[in-house]
């Protein structure tokens, strides 16, 4: 299966996908910017669960349509005639940036970082902190080195991994580019690196991480973990 | 700024598309917008306008489009808070972004209802200042687009919308309240549970029932 999922002639093919329960509350507009930047990195590579998630707006599309309302409601028409200037035309060649390793979005979280900077965890693995604006989850990129375990996490709560570059896996299931590993509270597992190549991770947390030590729980927001 | 044209002229650019055969009813000069401005719309012909406005900038056909949604559309603003005058002025946002990205309605890729949803909730996430919304972007090199599309997507896209309607219609009425409050009312699984009383174990089971229901009609093509 493994074989499969590699590359063929540039081509992702993805065999781990997102829930039903990411999907829909992201197309509901209910899921927090953290979860988001997952869940749209891997829509960037997956025309699959792009179906999927247009299959649920459009029960938001229903929704609206089936809006029952009361009255006159249709004021306003004369007011926004005023700015119904000429629909521009070319609003789709709008010029982003781009890179091979991280589509967008992204892309564009890394380069309001600065850039990519890895930090050392020890055990050879890296990390970069992704800044957002959402207090309820913590976005990093993470750089396993070939044949290394994946970093342990908290598995305090979900957990959202979507490999970039190499691939990891265990006994069970391997993860290439583009697939999505989702994990909550009762998984314990470590996955490795594959031995081929580094990986290279977007880990999406729930926010703050549960620490049994009381004393790394008070140091926490300190020590940046 | 452009001035009304005669609703007459709305048929015969339609006609031209090649995308519609049927007209729309509104649109066959008889109704008139003041004595019916709250016209019931079917989804076949908000697809027609909305495709009227995508081609060429119809301003009839918006019109018909505005008074039908901004009601609905005023009422998921609503939701943002208490004040009622933001509501009406996100609404009109929405609207007006709606004419304003018409030509980005592509009428292979979906229902326009659903398209004008995702432009009135993209607005509604930005005046609840949730932060930015992550959105994948399809003029980036690294994304990956679909296969070759069917022969007939508009064709397929309106047989979607029909199937949707039939498994909406399946859905028991618990269900459909808790994707309601979901997609409508704004509210995460918590604020459902707490809404309605229930676990939240209970929210997460009706929404995944409600979804296989939905999946299974949706592919019995």
């Amino acid at each position: 299966m493994s074989e499969a999922a590699r590359n063929t002639q540039g081509r992702v093919t993805v065999l781990h996908h997102l829930n039903d329960d990411l999907l829909m509350s992201y197309a509901a507009g209910t899921l927090s910017e953290g979860w988001s930047i997952g869940v749209a990195t891997h829509l960037s590579f997956c025309p699959g669960c792009r179906q999927r998630l247009s299959e649920f707006e459009s029960i938001g599309g229903h929704f609206l349509e089936c809006e029952e309302v009361e009255g006159d409601e249709t004021a306003g028409w004369e007011e926004i005639q005023k700015r119904l200037d000429v629909p521009s035309s070319n609003i789709t060649a709008i010029a982003v940036g781009s890179d091979p390793l991280f589509p967008q979005p992204l892309f564009s979280y890394v380069e309001a970082a600065g850039g990519l900077r890895w930090r050392s965890l020890g055990s050879g693995a890296s990390q970069m902190k992704v800044p957002t604006s959402d207090p309820s989850t913590v976005v990093r990129l993470l750089k396993i080195p070939a044949g290394k375990p994946v970093p342990e996490h908290s598995h305090s709560g979900r957990e959202l991994t979507l490999v970039l570059a190499g691939s990891f896996g265990d006994s069970v299931s391997v993860f290439n580019r583009g697939d999505v590993e989702l994990a909550d509270d009762d998984l314990t597992h470590q996955p490795k690196a594959t031995p081929e190549g580094d990986c290279i991770c977007l880990a999406i947390t729930e926010a703050p991480l549960r620490f049994t030590s009381r004393i790394v729980r008070f140091l926490q927001p300190f020590l940046g973990i | 700024m452009k001035t009304l044209t005669p609703l007459q002229s709305v048929s015969v650019d339609l006609a031209e598309t090649g995308h519609v055969v049927e007209l729309p009813s509104v649109l066959d000069g008889k109704s008139h917008l003041s004595a019916d401005r709250r016209k019931s719309l079917e989804p076949r012909e908000i697809n027609s306008l909305m495709a009227a406005v995508a081609e060429h900038q119809d301003i009839d056909a918006y019109q018909l489009l505005y008074n039908y949604f901004v009601p609905k559309v005023r009422a998921y603003m609503s939701k943002i808070g208490s004040d009622r005058a933001f509501a009406d002025e996100m609404a009109q946002e929405a609207m007006l972004r709606v004419w304003r990205k018409a030509r980005l309605f592509d009428p292979g890729k979906g229902q326009a209802s659903t398209w004008i949803y995702t432009i009135a909730r993209n607005v509604r996430i930005d005046a609840l200042r949730r932060g930015p919304r992550p959105t994948f972007d399809q003029n980036d090199p690294a994304f990956i687009p679909e296969d070759e599309p069917a022969a007939d997507v508009a064709l397929e896209r309106q047989q979607d919308a029909d199937r949707l309607r039939v498994a909406m219609a399946s859905l028991k009425p618990d269900e459909i309240k808790t994707l309601r409050l979901s997609f409508f009312e704004d509210m995460a699984h918590p604020a459902i549970a707490a809404a309605l009383g229930i676990p939240i174990g209970t929210v997460k089971s009706r929404i995944r029932n409600a979804c296989l229901k939905l999946r299974a009609i949706l592919k019995d093509a």
